[in-house]
């Protein structure tokens, strides 16, 4: 439960990472959300293309347990979802910051998002 | 559920918990381990070995003296009377009206001894409820607030018990199921059960709480090499949801009368309990009944979603009580209140799943059955 989160990431308050290359973000969910949700057996993921706005659910991320929403840390598009990930959910346990990571966006502005320190006091680590 | 305003109380194993990495949840008013590591991976332990589940949370009760067994049938709708020493029943607490206040597994220690155990949310008002049934007998009720429950359940369950130190119990072997014997652990005794809630062979072990990380300790020792692992309440949950178990709360409740759940026979025939009556009056034609549900794909039905008779209906025939994907077999599982002219085995229903509908097939429980050797 001490586990770091990586500093080069930015992060929301709905538990998701964002990593920004140029002008294309990929968007995962934190160790922290993943063990909330527990062991997880089903992602939604919208396709490639869809447009997906800032704070909208854009997709499911269901535990045995329960069913987690996906929302989007930006205004953008879809260049591509994790279709592994999806096929084998249990990947964004695993791994929630390497291959598990979930959707490719391209996006117009980069979003506001807060860093590692700021994210880790949220979660009280 | 109860109110949540105070803090959490702590099992009495919470140590071992931390030290295990465990995660924890506020369930009626404990703080207990949910998972260990993977509820999935402590899942498919419990089918295929063995998974040690603490239980403290539960409540746990004796009634004492000559008038035991018939203080017993005084509050529930079981005949405790006519059960043998070291024998256990699964029971029903009702109101007046036959509503479900909790269910609760009785236990016949000796002939004026009677153990019950009961759902940790309903501790109170069952208590309060017996204490209440049974005045002017000669019996006296005692909460066991000081004992620990620790329960091992799986295949490799006996296997686990015979080998672990310290824990004595005559004829461990032989213990038929739904049995209840006395035992040591060191020099400490305790009652040791052929019961659960999972499905599959295994134990439930009741000892003063002061004793029980000992015993944890031990257990877990004795288990590893036989592939126990500690598994929390979530893997709990989709076991006895996989083995069509109630769930307080969720299929039981005060609104619901036991033949809605297909538990009329719990309700003995002679009961005069309260609500026995109004439990023995048939199901009405317009009484939902509680059934399975199956599906397709990995997208589970939930708790509180709406059944529908086809996909463009708008009023609900029913409500998912509980579900999940099946760890065991792979594609979703649900039980759900419907309407009768819905209950019958294989028909198509749908579910509102956030905005679509899936298709479910009614089927009869339980969804998982362990093969017996």
């Amino acid at each position: 439960m001490t586990d770091a989160l990586p500093d080069d990431l930015g992060y929301t308050a709905e538990h998701e990472w964002v990593r920004i290359d140029g002008d294309t973000a990929t968007i995962g969910i934190t160790d922290y959300a993943a063990q909330q949700l527990g062991d997880i057996v089903y992602l939604d993921l919208p396709d490639e293309g869809a447009d997906v706005s800032s704070g909208a659910v854009v997709g499911e991320i269901e535990s045995t347990k329960s069913v987690g929403e996906l929302f989007s840390p930006l205004d953008g598009t879809v260049l591509e979802k994790n279709a592994d990930a999806e096929a084998a959910p249990e990947t964004v346990n695993g791994d929630p910051y390497g291959a598990g990571w979930l959707l490719k966006v391209r996006f117009a502005e980069q979003p506001a998002l807060l860093t590692a320190a700021e994210y880790a006091a949220l979660i009280g680590r | 559920m109860p109110p949540e305003s105070s803090p959490s109380r702590p099992s009495p194993l919470q140590a071992e918990h931390e030290a295990a990495g465990a995660s924890f949840v506020d369930f009626a008013g404990w703080s207990m381990p949910v998972r260990f590591d993977s509820d999935l991976a402590e899942h498919r332990a419990v089918r295929e070995a063995a998974g040690l589940f603490d239980l403290s949370h539960m409540a746990q009760f004796t009634l004492t003296g000559p008038a035991a067994a018939e203080a017993a049938d005084h509050a529930l709708v079981s005949r405790v009377q006519d059960l043998e020493a070291g024998r256990a029943k699964y029971s029903l607490l009702l109101d007046d009206d036959g509503g479900v206040l909790d269910d609760v597994v009785v236990y016949r220690l000796a002939d004026d001894e009677v153990l019950v155990i009961a759902n940790a949310a309903n501790h109170d008002v069952v208590v309060r409820s017996v204490r209440e049934r049974v005045e002017g007998l000669d019996v006296i009720v005692t909460d066991l607030d000081d004992r620990a429950l620790i329960a091992v359940q799986g295949p490799q369950a006996a296997q686990v018990l015979a080998e672990t130190q310290g824990l004595e119990v005559d004829d461990l072997g032989s213990l038929g199921y739904y049995r209840i014997a006395a035992g040591s652990f060191g020099a400490t005794p305790v009652l040791l059960a052929r019961t659960g809630y999972t499905g599959e062979d295994g134990f439930e072990i009741s000892i003063p709480a002061s004793e029980a990380a000992a015993l944890w300790r031990a257990l877990r020792d004795a288990g590893e090499p036989l592939g126990l692992v500690a598994a929390g309440l979530a893997a709990r949950d989709t076991l006895r949801l996989e083995a069509g178990m109630p769930l307080y709360g969720h299929e039981l409740g005060t609104s619901i009368r036991p033949p809605q759940a297909a538990l009329a026979r719990v309700v003995a025939a002679s009961s005069t309990a309260p609500g026995a009556e109004a439990a023995r009056s048939p199901l009405g034609p317009d009484e939902r009944r509680l059934v399975g549900l199956v599906g397709e794909g990995r997208r589970a039905p939930r708790a509180g979603y709406a059944v529908f008779p086809d996909e463009s209906a708008t009023d609900p025939i029913g409500e998912i009580t509980s579900g999940a994907l099946s760890p065991t077999l792979g594609h979703p599982i649900a039980m759900a209140y419907v309407d009768p002219a819905s209950a019958a085995s294989d028909t198509t229903l749908y579910v509102d799943l956030r905005g679509s509908r899936l298709p479910v097939t009614v089927v009869s429980l339980p969804f998982y059955r362990r093969k017996k050797d």
